[in-house]
């Protein structure tokens, strides 16, 4: 019997994953256990899958995905904290056949950009928008952001979100669902691989959504941030299992192509 | 000869990107300044040249959409007035930052706080040293006239796409607000796509094409010496931009003893002084900087050489006056003279200020 050799195994028909090619090979910054970099290689597969890396910008976001621009080799924006959405706006109405995502964190897309995702979504840009919710700011160290959980420590509610200082977490991605520009609103995860084939299926409908100019398609990640809970990696899964997905619960909000309901293509459509 | 119209300085705003090629306008509702947004829904240019009008949820947004607009080397602009201008100080920062083309103008109005929506000078500081964070300028044009408000649009555009810069059209609410006689730009056809590549695919976003590495439209370096590095080419930009772009107006000034230095709408009161100064046998002349930043520092510096006093006359409490002091550098007297919070100069309260500041007492 003869041994099996490398060059035996290494053959294009045995070939059943590969790194993206939209992927640089830029070594990512992320911590270990983050969610941003599966995300990222998500998108980079979609857009090399769909053949769009010289039709599509991204905008990148401040907060940990920052430097977004060094892994996913596209054209890119860096755009200030909060204002994705309307750069992406700005980007998107003089260009657009252009394939235009921004991709947030929660404390700019929910807190200090509220006024610019709400209202990009209420025009019915024609633009993906992805949502890393990961219940804290990572970047800046650990602080409080505006989906933190009820009693999540954080170092600026190091007793814990209390509700009356500082409110509920806000569920903003029910707040898009209720929007007609919304033409797509999915709240997705990516902490196991049945979840990450998921979230790639969002991501590509999302795009594909954005060519037929039938509104925002928009991508809530519920992720982790393992540095930023100080738990591990394997226990910030569990946490956020336990913890989040209650309250942030996995699944369509609204899918425009599948009901019709109160959506932007419809009532332009009646116009 | 051109298309001749009466209009306000705001419509003919509006009139001028259509006509210069601009491919999008986003602003904000305020006074007094709404006419440029308003002339330009009214003209509906998306249906003419293909121009892009977007009302936005606020300042904020639309400085940011103008950062999206211009990173895919289109030609972009904003108009506001001052409470605006300093909600969009963090986007005009990045837009230096990332070395973007835009035009943003500011019709100003009084201030500090929600102030009055009546005329006002008192941006000046604001535009020409910065405004936002980081050491960054604009490029600030200041017209007098409803006809500058038609010219500058263009040159504005050319100017922002020559240095990569964004560029500031520092008007105040009589210009903007009051009508005069223009003649009006011919029309120029908006870019291509392949014209844009031409124009701006060596550094603009217009999507990674195989024969290219990827543009990342960004004003981040976390490297301290590169980000030194980054800040020493934008001062050489400036230091270039002082050599070439210095445009100003004299008003006999060749024999003049007393300089009135004015721009915007206190240059058409001052050059009223002028005459009245005259007239008393007072050698007075009007210097005009059109450009606020690069400032004509050169050339007053050369004046002083044989002049008996400047007089800085600005609405404001007094901000031009400290450029007019560092040009003279201590050749001659430099007084300001100014109204505040919306009131306007008359060409008799200048004439007097002229006198006691600088001839009497
Ligand atoms: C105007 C402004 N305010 C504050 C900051 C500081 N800052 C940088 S990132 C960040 C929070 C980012 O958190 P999030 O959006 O949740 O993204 P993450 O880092 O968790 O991925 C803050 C507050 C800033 N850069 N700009």
């Amino acid at each position: 019997m003869t041994a099996i050799r490398v060059e035996d195994i290494i053959k294009p028909e045995n070939l059943v994953y590969k790194k993206s090619s939209v992927l640089t090979d830029v070594p990512m910054h992320y911590c270990y256990g983050c969610s941003h970099g599966v995300v990222h290689k998500i998108i980079a597969e979609v857009i090399e899958e769909m053949g769009i890396q010289g039709e599509v910008v991204g905008i990148a976001p401040v907060g940990c995905s920052v430097m977004a621009y060094y892994y996913l080799d596209i054209d890119w924006m860096q755009a200030a904290h909060g204002r994705a959405p309307a750069v992406a706006t700005g980007y998107k109405r003089v260009n657009p056949k252009k394939y235009v995502f921004a991709y947030q964190g929660d404390g700019d897309l929910a807190a200090i950009g509220t006024a610019e995702t709400m209202h990009a979504v209420n025009r019915g840009e024609n633009i993906v928008m992805i949502f890393i919710n990961n219940a804290i700011y990572g970047m800046t160290g650990g602080q409080m952001a505006p989906t933190t959980m009820v009693g999540q420590v954080t170092s600026t509610s190091p007793y814990g979100r209390d509700i009356d200082l500082n409110g509920y977490p806000l569920k903003i991605t029910e707040l898009i669902a209720q929007l007609p520009g919304a033409a797509y609103v999915t709240r997705q995860s990516v902490h196991t691989p049945g979840n990450v084939r998921k979230t790639k299926k969002a991501i590509r409908k999302a795009f594909e959504n954005s060519a037929k100019n039938i509104g925002t398609s928009f991508i809530e990640v519920v992720s982790t941030c393992n540095s930023g809970w100080k738990i591990d990696p394997v226990a910030s899964n569990k946490w956020m299992e336990e913890n989040m997905f209650p309250f942030y619960p996995l699944g369509d909000l609204k899918d425009s192509t599948r009901d019709d309901a109160n959506t932007y293509m419809v009532q332009k459509l009646k116009k | 000869m051109g298309d001749i119209r009466l209009m306000k300085g705001n419509e003919v705003i509006a009139e001028a990107a259509i006509r210069c090629g601009c491919d999008a306008y986003f602003g904000y509702p305020i006074t007094p300044q709404s006419e440029v947004m308003e002339t330009l829904m009214a003209r509906a240019p998306w249906e003419e040249t293909g121009m892009v009008v977007l009302q936005a949820e606020s300042e904020v947004a639309s400085i940011n959409m103008v950062f999206g607009g211009a990173s895919a080397g289109k030609k972009v602009m904003t108009s506001s007035s001052s409470p605006g201008i300093s909600l969009m100080a963090e986007g005009i920062s990045y837009i230096a930052g990332a070395e973007l083309p835009a035009l943003i103008v500011n019709v100003q109005r009084g201030g500090p706080g929600l102030g009055t929506i009546q005329p006002s000078q008192a941006d000046y500081f604001q535009a020409t040293k910065g405004g936002g964070h980081g050491d960054y300028h604009l490029l600030v044009l200041a017209p007098n006239s409803v006809q500058e408000m038609n010219d500058f649009v263009d040159l504005g555009f050319e100017l922002a796409f020559k240095y990569l810069n964004p560029v500031m059209i520092l008007t105040d609410g009589v210009i903007g607000q009051m009508m005069e006689k223009v003649e009006l730009s011919d029309f120029k056809p908006r870019l291509t796509d392949d014209e844009v590549e031409q124009r701006s695919g060596h550094w603009a976003a217009t999507g990674k094409k195989s024969t290219r590495k990827q543009h990342i439209i960004t004003s981040l370096e976390m490297i301290s010496e590169r980000q030194e590095k980054f800040n020493q080419k934008l001062q050489a930009k400036y230091a270039r931009m002082r050599e070439e772009e210095v445009r100003y107006e004299e008003i006999s000034c060749d024999d003049a003893e007393y300089i009135i230095v004015a721009y915007g709408v206190s240059s058409r009161i001052s050059q009223k002084a002028v005459v009245l100064l005259r007239e008393k046998g007072i050698k007075a002349g009007l210097f005009r900087p059109i450009t606020l930043f690069p400032f004509p520092n050169k050339r007053i510096n050369e004046l002083a050489g044989h002049a008996k006093g400047f007089l800085s006359v600005e609405m404001s409490a007094g901000q031009m006056v400290e450029d007019v002091l560092l040009s003279v550098n201590g050749q001659t007297k430099v007084e300001h003279f100014g109204r505040m919070g919306g009131m306007i100069a008359t060409p008799i309260e200048v004439v007097t200020a002229l006198e006691s500041k600088l001839i009497g007492g």
